[in-house]
Parts: C-alpha cells; sequence; structure tokens
C-alpha cells in the first residue's frame, strides 16, 4: 500500500470532500496562501477558488461564524491555529456551537468541523503546546476525534466532513510529518470505534493520538521482557467506544489509560471510572493513568521532556500494574 | 408622509403586537406562570418593526437576550414562542430554551441570545454563506449599547468590512447595559462613532421613530444586497421597563422613565398617523383587539399545552448520539 503523511492525509479528506460537497469551505490563519501553519493544508494551495479563506486573528468570529454558516447552509471547515488559541474563542465553542441545537430544541444540524494542531512540539512553550480534548469531551454538545495515523486520520476526516453534528479535531504536531499506509480507494471510518493497534494478554493499554506512538514503543520494548500489551487507540472521545475498552479488560485484566495532557481531571480519569465500575470484577490492580505533570508545558528541552508523557512512563505504568514487576 | 395607508398601519399593527406580547408576558411573569427570566422590548418596538419591514423570509437576523420584538416583526409564531416562555413540549425550544434561546431557522431567525454580543459572530457566519452561496439575501445583527463594548463586536465589525459580508449591524441603545447607563461604560457618545474604526458607514437614528429606522435600515439593506458591505447603524431609545421584570430600578428615578414615556414609540406614531388622517379611532381599536385576542389565544395555546416528558431533557443534542453517554 501506498504511504503518506499524516499531513497529507488530511489534505486528501479535504480534496475529496470538497471536490464532492460545494458547501464545504474552511479558512482561519495562514491557510490560504501558505497552507496552514504546519502545512497541513498544501494539497489545497491554489485549488478550490474562494473556498480557503485566510482570516484575519478574531478567534470569536472564526469559531461562532462556523455557527452562522452552518446554520445558513453551508460546511464551514474553521482552523483553530493552536489548541490553545481555542481558549481565545471558547465562548463562541462552548456557549454557542456546542449550545445552539440542544438549546433550540432540536432545530438545527450544525455540520461544521473545528480542527487544527494541538499537543507538544519543540520547545513551544506554554501558550503553543496544550492538548485540551479533555475540556471537549466534558462540556456536552461537540463531537471530538483524536486521530493518531495518516490512515485515521483521513477516514475520520471524510466522516467529520458527512456529520450533521459539530466536531473538533485535534492534530498532534509531531505527527504531521508522520508517514502511513492508506489505502487509494476511498474509505471512511465510523466516530466511536476504538482500533486495537496492538494485540496483547496481560495490560491494556487505552490511548490516542501521539501517545499511541509511545504506547506502542513501550510494548515493543516490554515484548523483550515477556510482557504482552494490547494498545487500544480510542481515535475519538465523543463518543468513546466502551465495547471495545471492557473487552479488553475482560482479557488482560489490568488497565493503563495514557494521554499527554495533565493527569488531573484528564479524560482518563472518565476511562478510569466507567471501566471500575463495569468491569470491576475483572481487574486484578488498581488502573494506572500516564499524563503530564500539572504544571504548564516549559520551554527548556530537558524541563519539557520531565513534565510531558513518553513511552518510558508508559513502561513504567504498565510494570505498575503488573505488581512493580 | 410618501407611505401608503395599509404599510404604515401595517407598522403600527407590528408594534402593538410585540407591545401586547410584552405586556402579557410581563403580567404573566408576575403572577408566577413563568420560569425563569424575561428582558421585556416594551419602549423599543419601532426598531425591530422598521428595520424588519425591509427584510424578506429568507434574510436572517440574529437576536438578543430581548429578542421577543425581533421574532414577532420577523413573522414567528407567537403561540409557539407564549409556549416557550412557559416551558412547554410545544414551544419553539420544546421547552430546552425559553425566552433567551428562541429561534426559527424556517423564518431565518438564528436565535436570541442570552450571551452579549453572542449573535454578532453568527451573523458574520451566515453574511460569509450568502457571499459564498452567491445569494443578495442579508442579515441583521441586533445588539445592544453593552455589547459593544465586547470583542465580539469589533472582531466581527472588522470580519464583515474585510470581506464585505452583507451584514447590517443594529444597535439597539436603550441607554442601559443591565444596570450600567451607557455613558459611564462607553468610549464614545454615539455607538455608531466606531464603524470609523472599521471603515464602514456608521449611522446614529432616534429608534423610537419607526420611519427613520425602516428609511436607514432601507438603505443599509439596499447597500448590502448589492455589494456594498455593512454598514452599522445605532437606534437610539430607551429602555422603559427594567433589564428583567422585577428588576428594581435602582439606578435611575422614576421621572426619568415618565420623561421618556413620553416619547415611547407606538404612540408617537399614533399621534402622528391620527393627525394625518390615516389612522380612525375605529382601526385603532381593532388593530388593538385583534393584537390582544392574539396573544390570549397564545397563552391558552400555552397553558393547555403539555409540559415536555422529563426524559426528553435527553433528546435533541446531537443529530446522530450513537454511542453517546448520557
Amino acid at each position: 500500500m501506498r504511504e503518506i503523511t499524516f499531513s497529507e492525509a488530511l489534505g486528501e479528506a479535504m480534496y475529496e470532500e470538497m471536490s464532492r460537497d460545494p458547501t464545504i469551505f474552511t479558512y482561519g490563519e495562514d491557510i490560504a496562501k501558505q497552507g496552514g501553519i504546519f502545512g497541513a493544508y498544501k494539497s489545497l494551495l491554489g485549488k478550490f477558488q474562494g473556498r480557503v479563506i485566510d482570516t484575519p486573528i478574531s478567534e470569536e468570529v472564526i469559531f461562532g461564524s462556523a455557527l452562522g454558516a452552518a446554520l445558513a447552509g453551508m460546511r464551514p471547515v474553521a482552523e483553530f491555529h493552536f489548541a490553545d488559541f481555542l481558549f481565545t474563542g471558547m465562548t463562541a465553542i462552548a456557549n454557542q456551537i456546542m449550545k445552539f441545537r440542544y438549546m433550540t430544541g432540536g432545530q438545527a444540524k450544525l455540520h461544521l468541523v473545528l480542527r487544527g494542531p494541538d499537543g507538544i512540539s519543540k520547545s513551544a512553550a506554554a501558550q503553543h503546546s496544550e492538548s485540551i480534548e479533555t475540556i471537549f469531551m466534558h462540556i456536552p454538545g461537540i463531537k471530538v476525534i483524536v486521530p493518531s495515523t495518516p490512515y485515521d486520520m483521513k477516514g475520520l476526516f471524510k466522516t467529520a466532513l458527512k456529520s450533521e453534528d459539530p466536531v473538533i479535531c485535534f492534530e498532534h504536531k509531531m505527527l504531521y510529518g508522520l508517514k502511513g499506509p492508506v489505502p487509494d480507494e476511498e474509505y471512511y471510518i465510523p466516530f466511536g470505534k476504538a482500533d486495537v493497534k496492538r494485540e496483547g494478554k496481560d495490560v491494556t493499554v487505552v490511548t490516542t493520538s501521539r501517545m499511541v506512538h509511545e504506547s506502542l514503543k513501550a510494548a515493543a520494548n516490554l515484548e523483550k521482557e515477556g510482557i504482552s500489551v494490547e494498545v487500544v487507540d480510542l481515535r475519538t472521545l465523543v463518543p468513546w467506544d466502551r465495547e471495545t475498552v471492557i473487552n479488553s479488560v475482560k482479557k488482560t485484566h489490568r488497565l493503563v489509560v495514557a494521554h499527554e495532557t495533565w493527569k488531573r481531571s484528564g479524560w482518563s480519569s472518565e476511562i478510569a471510572f466507567i471501566v471500575q465500575r463495569e468491569a470491576f470484577d475483572y481487574l486484578d490492580a488498581p488502573i494506572e493513568k500516564v499524563g503530564a505533570y500539572n504544571v504548564h508545558i516549559p520551554f527548556s528541552p530537558p524541563l519539557q521532556d520531565f513534565v510531558v508523557p513518553d513511552y518510558k512512563d508508559v513502561e513504567k505504568a504498565v510494570k505498575n500494574v503488573l505488581g512493580g514487576i | 408622509m410618501e407611505y401608503d395607508k395599509e404599510f404604515l398601519q401595517g407598522l403600527y399593527a407590528t408594534m402593538v403586537r410585540i407591545r401586547t406580547f410584552e405586556s402579557k408576558a410581563e403580567e404573566l411573569f408576575l403572577q408566577g406562570k413563568l420560569p425563569g427570566f424575561i428582558h421585556l422590548y416594551i419602549g423599543e418596538e419601532a426598531i425591530a418593526t422598521g428595520a424588519m419591514a425591509n427584510l424578506r423570509k429568507s434574510d436572517y437576523i440574529t437576536s438578543t437576550h430581548r429578542g421577543h420584538g425581533h421574532m414577532i416583526a420577523k413573522g414567528a409564531d407567537i403561540k409557539k414562542m407564549m409556549a416557550e416562555l412557559y416551558g412547554k413540549e410545544t414551544g419553539y425550544c420544546r421547552g430546552k430554551g425559553g425566552s433567551m434561546h428562541i429561534a426559527d431557522l424556517s423564518i431565518g431567525v438564528l436565535g436570541a441570545n442570552g450571551e452579549v454580543a453572542g449573535g454578532l459572530p453568527i451573523a458574520a457566519g451566515a453574511g460569509m454563506a450568502i457571499k459564498l452561496q452567491k445569494k443578495d439575501d442579508v442579515v441583521i445583527a441586533f445588539f445592544g449599547d453593552g455589547a459593544s463594548n465586547r470583542g465580539a463586536f469589533h472582531e466581527a465589525l472588522n470580519w464583515c468590512s474585510v470581506f464585505k459580508l452583507p451584514v447590517i449591524f443594529l444597535n439597539e441603545n436603550n441607554q442601559f447595559a443591565s444596570t450600567e447607563r451607557v455613558q459611564e461604560t462607553t468610549s464614545v457618545a454615539n455607538i455608531s462613532d466606531r464603524a470609523v474604526g472599521y471603515n464602514i458607514p456608521g449611522v446614529s437614528i432616534d429608534g423610537n421613530d419607526v420611519i427613520a429606522v425602516y428609511e436607514t435600515v432601507k438603505a443599509a439593506v439596499e447597500r448590502a444586497r448589492s455589494g456594498g458591505g455593512p454598514t452599522l447603524i445605532e437606534a437610539k431609545t430607551y429602555r422603559i421597563k427594567g433589564h428583567f421584570v422585577g428588576d428594581p430600578t435602582l439606578y435611575r428615578e422614576k421621572s426619568e422613565v415618565d420623561e421618556h414615556w413620553a416619547q415611547e414609540p407606538i404612540g408617537r406614531f399614533e399621534r402622528e398617523l391620527v393627525s394625518m388622517g390615516l389612522l380612525s379611532e375605529e382601526e385603532k381599536k381593532k388593530i388593538w383587539d385583534a393584537a390582544k385576542s392574539e396573544v390570549e389565544e397564545a397563552v391558552k395555546f400555552a397553558e393547555s399545552s403539555p409540559y415536555p416528558a422529563p426524559e426528553s431533557a435527553l433528546t435533541d443534542l446531537f443529530v446522530d448520539d450513537a454511542g453517546y453517554d448520557y
């Protein structure tokens, strides 16, 4: 199978769906002429005249206008530039987009997508490194997709572009350049279906995004020590695939939930709660969480590396749930 | 006045319908029949009425927390509005929104809004859609004086100016943002002065003069329909009632309100029409009676409607809720 990058996969999804559906248009900062700050839209450069738009740095209008455009029959894809700047226009999302359909008694189909980069990169520091997907899982009203591979990026994003509900897509900065197999044939990945990225029998690691790759690396290392790790990539957080997670835990009897965001009240807490309630009798050990320390992402490389989790933290957590082997 | 009698009486009748609805809503609220809180449009009816007389059904508006008048003038169903105020299943939002979240997408009302200036980015988006669809519809974004101090206002004006979007920013300066006076919280004497910063036309008018509103908005709508971009209009009015029903209004004297009451738009327009021989006592009575019985019907409809089933609270979040944790 051919291999393309995560970024190219996004571009292909956009290209195919924009060709199919004339109501799709996309806008944000630095996208029409530059192709996005991380080049995610490079494949759209010069195409779709008037439907790829550079905008002022006006986050509240970038997000709020997506709602207005959807209500007026378009299918907007608004870019948030950096996940940190979702906060800048957060009211348009949390008070308007996420509430509109519910508040109005289901009058509207809100076919709109918010997308952009999140997560750490090389010393981007505290205001350009956030992983805040948990917040969008906490507040009702938007579907949350968190792809980890080019294949998932394309398939999930194509589904997002056909969704009748609002979707937010978090694309980890460190993944844009990642290559992976993507078929020539068209495909869509439904929301709420996890993907078992690696089968194993001793411990389940539930994860998303960049931490999928850290978890796979940890699993490969642990295999050498005779520990078999199953890596479950949730792919979407709203909705999330309870069934696959529970079934995996019933098989392995041990669970680690790994994400890049802060450990405290990160989405791992929700997964852990549901698993202890639904599969309490199957658990042979307390559930472990992997996440960032509860401080901001610092600048200096050794500080960033210390705060943000990687494969070593996953390995440690797996060993902990195995009783400190 | 160069307008025909039917048109002028139509404006009068719309203002009367709004006033009648609002007076009834106030009465019902004070009787404890309506949950939550409501914000009345009494004294500001000329703005919604004059503005909306320029719109067609396919045009959009975004409204505010003080939105009943906008809804009625755009052609909303008063029964469904009243039922929503009661929190009933037959209301516009099936009881999920209440007064501040009424919307009717079928007539282009993209929602009242509980957030000050919350509708302005939405209006900008509808404007983008119209432009991309190559239509000649327009959007009127209603907002209060307080909203002009929010970032969303400034972002939206710049945005719509840059993209030359068919959006009319119609400011209802009723002199009060909640309990605060506009002159104590706003850096300009006229909110329309802010148009200069965004390179668009700005004009301030007497918002209690329904014909002035009609004509000013007409020019802005024509400009927007023909690709000329946005306009900022400040319609100066006065909030006769408190911020919400039950507001003790400790921030002003009754004498100030009385003074403004003499200038309220319905009485004023009525005096003009009567003096020009365009409204007889009989016609006037007919208009008020029709409004009264329409509102009474709406109350009956609302009161006889059922409350929503409690478990229906778990509907209307998503179109497709497969796999969703309620």
